[in-house]
């Protein structure tokens, strides 16, 4: 049945539809109508047993999972942002200990400066984690991304963090075609864990272990992230042949056949980005656009096949590796090695700047045309930065950045293409 | 025939030896079918008080959960010289996560028993003061006022001696530790700083808080044992000696231990929901310094020449705790 249903309220009755019996929130935007859906659910008995925890922090939240999971639960959470990296030592811990958790990021800015609004900053931050981590390009993957996590979290014993971009998805209201729970307990067997805290037959979790066996613990944490590349495929397949619908997978090319041109992206962007290809295609340039679902593990060989035929590369990412450029595209350039491809960054729609199809559209152009910075911040207000620069040659005291930063584009105006 | 007349002075209280005690009144230790859940062969140091304490506690609590128990660690002594893999020391199905989330991981485990419909298994966590006063509390106090079905046991060493003595919001007034050296103006921990857990505790609501010594390990277990008989948030503080740290003599752990409550500075006693209801009465009131001077911690307030107003401060502590909890009368 679809339904014209928010992306929030679709991904609660999606988690719903996978009964979770534990699940423990703490509040962030713009995760917050995730979690709200879901505790009225639970308030409401629609979710037998499920137990929802109102916790003090994102920390506590993955950490009551961390105890609930060793115990045998099938376990849920959601956060943003700060919340992400306030639990960071939970989600490494998590990830070590081989507990199933899923958990979705509706992806927003990191500050300072403060800012609610979306980019891919916080997941990318604990992307080497030990988490898979799967990017919805819209609200039907996001909904059918959380009922494949937890098959994925539980056949592997790893935990699944489904990333969804804040507010242009978590608050759109889209048609989403949502299962039947007929259709989801067919799909999704019941959470078989391969260590349990249990009286019956005990066993220490989390013990210490030093240098004579931390790098194979470790190498068997890499293993099953490999496995996820085979595994990830095979869910898809069979996601496919009981919903009807193609959903998630590793990385799925648009448009690339006879491409000299990919553009490469993750989440909601890849959906304007289809639209600036069209625009090109009509226009007789052959670009195509690559959209990876699954960035941790990183699909390299996929990539690398998909790419085979591409002259050029550029990768659009919402994040910075400040002092750096990319973090995608280096993962990218890695896929490419031993290739003369040229691969492109464009940092873009950082703490929530739009992306529209026009800057992308000439992007291209003028990536064709070698008019990039390396990396490109794609919309940067060069009068502004100009500007400030200045001031701060003028002054030691300059203040802070941020606020006199704001001062200016109020003054000058902002031009959104 | 002559008869001689033994005096027990310790009558009327639970430091008497068990044959003193009617069968059923005994300790759990000192039973054949104590569980030795934290078993021999752990890393602690000579004469550890807080290993002493957690053998008591666990095998109180495990005799009083019919063995249906369930055990979260934060990071620190107790989990480090128990858990070298894959050597564990643990014989109960045990957890360590993280230093700072034990109280949380511990409420996890009682949700995921709860959504299982299970209401046999008890479930504890416990740390060290630093994990419990300091880098854990928010999570503490969030399981507390969540009054989540966890018993929480603080073996209280006064200090983080796993990574070498250095001061934790538990460390007493003049201390010496690592990062309060006995130097300079003010000498040792600064006074008019620290927290008291139990207290605030208690302020949650919570339906038992306790406080225990390793000097009287029956009424250490006599309060275990009530603690996992109850439901919801309890807790816990046990006072712990740490030769290595308070530079003690490892065979004065329980004298040192027992000074602390003899003096007034540990203060043991009782609470529900927020009101003490009870407290052991000092026998033999000994003066602070009889505690003081057996730790190196102190030395500096024994001179030449001697800091006669620090231990002045240290004994006006200990007053305002026998006045308080009624510790004379």
């Amino acid at each position: 049945m679809s339904l014209l249903i928010e992306g929030s309220q679709a991904v609660a009755e999606a988690v719903a539809l996978c009964r979770p019996e534990v699940i423990a929130a703490y509040p962030i935007s713009p995760q917050t109508h995730i979690v709200e859906q879901l505790s009225r659910k639970v308030k409401q008995g629609g979710m037998g047993c499920c137990q929802f925890l109102n916790v003090e922090s994102e920390f506590a939240a993955l950490s009551v999972l961390i105890g609930a999971s060793a115990s045998g639960a099938r376990t849920y959470t959601a956060t943003s942002s700060q919340g992400l990296l306030f639990m960071a030592e939970a989600v490494y811990n998590a990830a070590g200990l081989g507990l199933p958790i899923v958990m979705t990021i509706a992806n927003r800015a990191v500050g300072a400066p403060i800012n609610i609004w979306n980019d891919h900053s916080d997941s990318m931050a604990l992307r080497d984690a030990g988490w898979i981590q799967l990017f919805a390009e819209d609200n039907q993957e996001a909904v059918d991304l959380h009922i494949q996590a937890f098959h994925l979290a539980e056949e592997l014993s790893c935990p699944v963090m489904v990333c969804m971009d804040g507010f242009v998805l978590t608050h759109a209201y889209e048609p989403v075609e949502l299962p039947s729970s007929t259709q989801v307990d067919e799909y999704l067997p019941s959470f078989k864990p391969v260590q349990v805290l249990d009286p019956d037959d005990p066993a220490s979790i989390g013990a210490m272990v030093g240098p004579e066996a931390f790098t194979e613990v470790k190498y068997l944490s890499h293993r099953q992230h490999l496995r996820a590349l085979e595994l990830i495929p095979e869910l898809t397949e069979t996601f496919e042949q009981r919903f009807h619908r193609r959903s998630g997978g590793l990385c799925s090319p648009y448009r690339l056949e006879d491409a000299d041109i990919a553009v490469i992206a993750l989440g909601s962007v890849i959906g304007t980005i289809k639209d600036a290809v069209d625009e090109l295609r009509r226009e007789g340039m052959a670009v195509g656009c690559v959209k990876i679902g699954c960035y941790r593990p990183f699909p390299t060989l996929q990539l690398r096949a998909l790419l085979a035929g591409v002259a050029r590369v550029i990768v659009v990412e919402k994040d910075l590796a400040v002092g750096v450029g990319g973090i995608v595209s280096a993962d990218i350039q890695l896929a490419l090695q031993g290739r003369q491809t040229p691969v492109h960054t464009v940092i873009a729609g950082l703490g929530g700047r739009s992306i529209s199809k026009a800057s992308l559209t000439q992007m291209v152009r003028d990536a064709r045309a070698e008019r990039l910075s390396d990396p490109h911040f794609l919309g940067l207000n060069w009068m502004v930065i100009n500007q400030e620069l200045a001031r701060r040659q003028e002054t030691r005291r300059a203040g802070p950045m941020a606020e006199q930063l704001l001062r200016a584009v109020n003054a000058i105006g902002v031009k959104v293409v | 025939m002559s008869t001689q007349r033994i005096k027990f002075y310790q009558t009327g209280t639970f430091t008497a030896g068990n044959r003193l005690l009617d069968e059923a009144t005994r300790t759990v230790q000192s039973r054949m079918d104590r569980t030795n859940s934290l078993n021999s062969g752990h890393r602690a140091c000579q004469g550890c008080g807080e290993a002493l304490a957690a053998r008591y506690a666990i095998d109180a609590a495990m005799r009083a959960s019919h063995n249906h128990l369930i055990a979260v660690n934060a990071t620190g002594c107790l989990e480090v010289f128990s858990s070298p893999y894959p050597e564990s020391s643990w014989q109960i199905p045990w957890m360590h996560s993280l230093f700072g989330n034990a109280p949380a991981v511990a409420s996890g485990v009682a949700a995921a028993f709860r959504a299982k419909g299970r209401d046999d298994v008890k479930v504890i966590a416990q740390g060290g003061d630093g994990a419990t006063v300091d880098i854990g509390f928010g999570c503490l106090s969030g399981m507390f006022e969540r009054n989540d079905d966890v018993l929480y046991m603080c073996y209280d060493n006064e200090a983080y001696m796993n990574t070498g003595i250095q001061r934790s919001g538990a460390t007493p007034p003049f201390a010496r530790t690592n990062t309060t050296q006995a130097v300079g103006e003010h000498p040792g921990n600064p006074l008019g700083t620290g927290k008291n857990l139990p207290r605030i505790a208690m302020t949650h609501g919570i339906p038992y808080v306790a406080t225990a010594s390793v000097a009287d390990l029956h009424d250490l277990e006599s309060k275990v044992t009530k603690a996992i008989g109850l439901r919801g948030a309890r807790y816990i503080h046990f006072h712990v000696p740490c030769p290595l740290g308070w530079g003690s003599d490892p065979a004065h752990t329980m004298k040192v231990a027992r000074l602390a409550v003899e003096s007034g500075l540990f203060p043991l006693f009782e609470a529900e929901f927020g009101k003490v209801i009870g407290s052991t009465p000092i026998r033999h009131k000994v003066p602070v310094e009889r505690y003081l001077e057996l730790q190196t911690r102190f030395k500096h307030l024994f001179g030449p020449p001697a800091d006669t107003g620090a231990i002045a401060a240290i004994q006006a502590m200990a007053d305002e705790n026998i006045t308080v909890y009624g510790l004379l009368e």
